[in-house]
């Protein structure tokens, strides 16, 4: 068993493209639920949503890069609306069933025969990720052991990755912000105070929602392939358990979320798949090795929601329940 | 086989997790609380771990995957022949010609094929018709001969519908219509068994539980593990019910009760319920499978009553529903054990201080929520038909859509509720929504009452915060 | 009506030269009956009912608020109190009705434009962002920051002026309600009392002309009730009306100019406090079908009777005592 490399296989999931969409998407959650207190099921809907609004226009109508990227998003702002239009007056735990509902909603929209034209069904689009790679400023060569087309894809995913962190921490920091931590606690008493609560909560699912949307599309074009079946409500449950690891209510935490959520997973896959390997764990298949990591997202879930649910970096004062 | 070896370890490992429940409920009631909670999940955990360690399964634990393409070409022309009641139809031989090549492939066992031809483009599909079993053929306006061509990606699916025959393609509007409203029903009233369980769940803790779809799940892969064992039908579904009822009760006694107890919120209750779920569907697959099983007699034919066709299965899943849903309804209206559940869901504080024993009737409560959800889990495998280890939570935002629909925490408005989404999902296919769509109608009709009356069917307006 | 318009004007005329502390001229127009019109009203409603599962909980006919007045609505549990406010601040939905504040109807408006408005709620169980600092709780109450739009929001430079006068507002009023040593705690550390305070301090950032408290009273400390009740005396001064319910008819007494009361929903009589408290109805609507007027034990009424007969302002002790003195001998018989 090869130490060396399953360390450094886990330490290079700490900046790969995959756990920088993670962590987008589940800083939009931190928007939505750590400062908003919005219960979002359904950001896999948003990654959805804006990896498929970026295909289709793509390949569809054949939109240039950021044609393409401001349609991706428009269409998560109006994926917003139509989702917060009916709940955000409602009680919270009817936000988080029509976020499940409406995600699934896309899901099974993409995945239908009926529109195979447009959506690829089951089998997804591929090949649009080429207006993104000819943008590539790095010549060909080796970068830190990559090629230049993973470097670039690292290098803008991440650099997305701080300037939404500044952003959102900017507006956090903002009376703006206050006025959703404000709601977070208590909307009545905001509501009280002459502030229109409804179009701030509506602005928050936005901004979370775009920031999802983004997400997807840093997800989706490193494997220059976007397929339904990779926008379950697993993927929702992931990003909500990156969150929690980090700490819901911070700007980093997200982010430092997603990267524990990655390498942890990476070690413990490789561990078990190198210790089946070399024969000392015989009672498990590789394959089902590959479920635990399922199983130990879900108990991982549990246990930091029950003991830890501030994050492992989080200050519970701030906690916005308890 | 294999998933018998997996099944033991499940069952060897259940007296474990019982006994230490057990052991913490009879502790010393003035131990600390938070220590305790540590403890029983500790303990559930661990004996988790147990099983998945003492588990010596070399499952063959299919994930569904792809078809392999069987040619060296990267562009692959494929599909499924299925008749109308999702029974592959091997053996047919499909032919594509174009772009200067043809091909030809046979449908295997599972109805597939796949042609693999050298560049994208435009093909036409020819299926030899003589080569259709007998008494199927091509539905009404499938062209045979078509034009197919590449969009975008490497594989082109191609779809032949298929009737019956002449029977079914002479069935009118109407018959049909009647015919899918009595599957609808029956699907309705499966879908209601775990909407009522998840009802009075909230309605009495107040916990939206997203585990539910497991506990319909288990239901049905308990009675394929018993069955497997070669233990008899019969026994085998009591057995399933009683593991439901056992499965209730231990989530409540081992993680709910104590985090009410602590005092834990709804919403991060809400989301442990998430991390459950998540959890017991993958310990499911880890010694169940990612394959789809079947149990015993679940292929019928459709038998013929007055002007309604109907599987006899779906019958029986009717009669069962309803009779078992009446039972609960009479229990709710005319026992005291109802009534005290009806107060404790409408103010426990209240119920609490007029000597009703609140825990006991949400244990109870949480015990019949797993029967019901066990036995919807067993109709649930009959109606697919089919057991997977995700069956539960495919059909969970379908017992959400009825529960909200009705209005959350109501029972009737459960009931109706899930009635309701059963007739709408079965309906949308003959009113021309394509049958992979069928759950979206169900799922939109939720948002947009939510959206003109938020309280739901029969809810209270009050409750609506 | 018209005559109401009238004073109305020549009230607004010379505002200025009017000491809302010592202006005694009548409150009302005419007699002191249920529903009558006053020389100078700030609310209107009319007609409001709300039922709840075809309880009446509020079926008020008409009821004029006077305006620059500290008025008190009384009335034993379950009288629609909290209901009506709701209803007026647009937390809640009348059946039927018309209500309107100064003059602009409020029917179907959203609370938190009623709050723009200027007329400004608390709640009965007090809400205070207890993870918010106090200070920010209290910056969260100012009205008119350009940074609480999403436009504004990142550019410091556009909403950090305004920033420092809504600090500076704050700073003020926290120390007037000698919560200035807490400014930098979360609200969650704060005692009940001081939540109380936090919480009407906050509604005076929005610069209210109306003031609606639910409850204010309730659940604070006795030491700290004194305090309270001097800053609602002070909220007049400045020329804001005061609207408060209130169980506690000692505490009525003492600061309200105009009482208003609520039975069963409807308003069964309203006066300045001493009159209204010798009213038979008032008496019947406590003291009748209800025992559950908050009067406290003997004990308690004695304590506060010494309390408020060194009060200079009280009327304890003085022949306006009214009813006070009555129910207090009743209690003391009771106690014997």
């Amino acid at each position: 068993m090869d130490f060396g490399f399953i360390f450094s296989s886990a330490l290079g999931e700490l900046f790969s493209p995959t756990t920088a969409a993670y962590a987008l998407a589940a800083l939009g959650l931190a928007v939505h639920f750590g400062y908003s207190g919005l219960l979002n099921f359904g950001q896999a809907g948003f990654m959805a949503v804006g990896a498929y609004g970026f295909a289709i226009s793509t390949l569809s109508f054949d939109a240039p890069f950021f044609l393409a990227l401001i349609i991706s998003v428009l269409c998560s702002v109006l994926f917003a609306f139509i989702l917060g239009i009916p709940t955000l007056r409602l009680r919270a735990d009817y936000l988080a069933i029509v976020t499940i509902a409406a995600a699934e909603i896309v899901r099974y929209v993409v995945t239908t025969n009926q529109l195979t034209s447009v959506t690829g069904s089951a089998n997804g689009l591929a090949a649009f990720e080429n207006t993104f790679y000819a943008m590539n400023p790095f010549p060909e060569g080796s970068y830190m052991g990559m090629n230049n087309r993973d470097f670039f894809i690292r290098v803008v995913a991440w650099g997305l990755v701080i300037v939404c962190c500044v952003l959102v921490w900017l507006l956090m920091r903002s009376p703006w912000g206050r006025v959703l931590k404000g709601i977070r606690e208590d909307e009545n008493a905001v509501r009280s105070l002459g502030k229109n609560v409804y179009a701030y909560k509506m602005q928050a699912l936005i901004i979370g929602g775009v920031l999802g949307a983004l997400a997807g599309m840093i997800f989706t074009l490193p494997r220059g392939a976007v397929q339904p079946s990779n926008y379950g409500t697993e993927l929702t449950f992931f990003l909500w358990t990156c969150l929690l690891l980090g700490g819901m209510a911070t700007v980093l935490g997200p982010v430092i979320g997603a990267m524990i959520f990655w390498v942890v997973l990476s070690l413990t896959q490789s561990l078990l798949y190198g210790l089946i390997e070399s024969g000392v764990i015989t009672w498990l298949t590789t394959v089902q090795a590959g479920q635990l990591r399922y199983i130990l997202v879900g108990v991982a879930l549990m246990l930091l929601m029950i003991f830890r649910p501030q994050g492992v970096f989080g200050n519970k004062k701030e906690l916005a329940f308890a | 086989m294999t998933v018998r070896t997996g099944c033991n370890g499940a069952a060897g490992t259940t007296p474990t997790v019982e006994v230490s429940i057990l052991r913490s409920t009879l502790r010393d009631p003035s131990m600390r609380r938070s220590k305790g909670l540590q403890r029983v999940v500790g303990a559930l955990f661990a004996a988790l771990i147990t099983a998945l360690l003492i588990a010596a399964p070399s499952a063959q634990a299919t994930t569904p995957s792809p078809s392999p393409s069987p040619t060296t070409f990267q562009n692959n022309i494929s599909g499924f022949l299925r008749d109308d009641a999702r029974a592959p139809i091997p053996g047919v031989k499909i032919k594509a010609t174009g772009n200067g090549f043809e091909g030809e492939a046979t449908s295997g066992a599972n109805g597939a094929w796949s042609i693999g031809v050298p560049v994208q483009g435009t093909y036409t599909i020819e299926l030899d018709t003589s080569t259709l079993p007998e008494g199927i053929k091509l539905a009404d306006g499938q062209d045979n001969p078509r034009d197919v061509t590449f969009s975008q990606t490497s594989n082109l699916s191609v779809i032949f519908a298929f009737g019956k025959g002449i029977v079914v393609q002479q069935q009118d509007f109407g018959q049909n219509l009647l015919n899918r409203l009595v599957a609808g029903l029956s699907f309705g009233l499966l879908l209601a068994l775990a909407a009522v369980g998840l009802s009075l769940i909230f309605g009495t803790t107040g916990l939206t539980n997203f585990a539910h779809g497991e506990m319909v799940t288990l239901g049905a892969v308990l009675v394929f593990m018993f069955n497997a064992f070669g233990l008899p039908f019969w026994l085998a579904i009591l057995l399933a019910l009683v593991g439901g009822g056992l499965f209730g009760y231990v989530q409540d006694a081992g993680l709910w009760r104590p985090l009410r107890k602590r005092g834990s919120g709804l919403v991060p209750m809400m989301i442990v319920s998430i991390g459950l779920a998540l959890a017991i569907r993958y310990v499911i697959q880890f010694f169940f499978g990612g394959a789809t099983q079947q149990l015993p007699g679940a292929q019928s034919s459709e038998i013929q009553i007055g002007p309604v066709s109907i599987s006899p299965n779906n019958l029986w899943s009717l009669i069962i529903s309803a009779v078992v849903i009446a039972l609960i309804g009479i229990v709710l209206l005319k026992t005291r054990l109802g009534k005290a559940t009806r107060a404790v869901a409408d103010n426990p504080a209240l119920a609490a201080a007029s000597g009703i024993d609140v825990d006991s009737v949400i244990r109870i409560v949480w015990i019949v929520g797993g029967v019901l959800a066990s036995l919807g889990g067993i109709l649930w495998a009959y109606y697919r038909p089919g057991v997977t280890f995700d069956m539960g939570s495919q059909i969970l935002l379908l017992i959400f859509a009825g529960v909200t629909l009705g209005g959350l925490g109501t029972v009737f408005g459960a009931l109706i509720g899930s009635i309701v989404v059963g007739i709408f999902v079965e309906l949308t296919t003959v009113f021309g929504l394509p049958a992979d769509l069928k759950y979206v109608g169900a799922l939109f009709i939720m948002i947009v009452v939510l959206l003109f009356r938020p309280q739901g069917i029969l809810g209270r307006r009050e409750r609506v915060g | 009506m018209s005559e109401t318009n009238e004073q109305n004007t020549s009230n607004s005329d010379n505002a200025d030269n009017i000491d809302y502390m010592t202006d005694s001229r009548p409150i009302a127009v005419g007699e002191n009956t249920p529903g009558c019109k006053k020389r100078d009203p700030i609310v209107v409603a009319e007609d409001v009912t709300r039922s709840f599962g075809g309880i009446n909980a509020v079926d008020v006919e008409y009821l004029e608020i006077p305006r620059h007045k500290i008025t008190a609505l009384i009335g034993p549990n379950g009288a629609g109190k909290t209901t009506l406010f709701n209803l007026l601040t647009g937390f809640d939905t009348p059946n039927t009705g018309k209500w309107q504040f100064e003059g602009s109807s409020l029917a179907g408006v959203s609370s938190y434009k009623v709050a723009r408005m200027g007329m400004v709620r608390t709640f009965q169980l007090t809400k205070v962002m207890g993870k918010l600092t106090v200070m920010e709780n209290m910056r969260l109450g100012a009205a008119e920051q350009p940074g609480e739009r999403l436009s504004k929001a990142l550019f410091k430079g556009l909403w950090g002026g305004r920033e420092k006068e809504i600090t500076a507002q704050a700073n003020v009023l926290l120390e007037k309600f000698k919560l200035d040593a807490k400014k930098d705690d979360y609200a969650a550390s704060l005692s009940g009392g001081q939540r109380k305070l936090l919480e009407m301090a906050r509604s005076l950032m929005v610069k209210p002309k109306l003031v609606m408290l639910d409850e204010p009273m309730a659940g604070v400390n006795p030491a700290l009730t004194q305090s309270l009740l001097d800053h609602i005396k002070n909220l007049k001064a400045e020329g804001m009306t005061v609207l408060f319910v209130e169980h506690d008819m000692n505490m009525v007494r003492h600061i309200a100019d105009w009482v208003v009361v609520m039975a069963e929903g409807k308003v069964v009589a309203e006066g300045p406090p001493g009159e209204v408290m010798k009213n038979p109805a008032v008496i019947d609507a406590y003291l009748g079908a209800h025992h559950d007027v908050d009067l406290g034990d003997a004990e308690g009424i004695k304590v506060l009777e010494a309390e408020l007969e060194a009060d200079e302002e009280s009327v304890v002790g003085t022949e306006d005592a009214g009813i006070l003195s009555e129910i207090v001998e009743t209690k003391k018989e009771d106690g014997q």
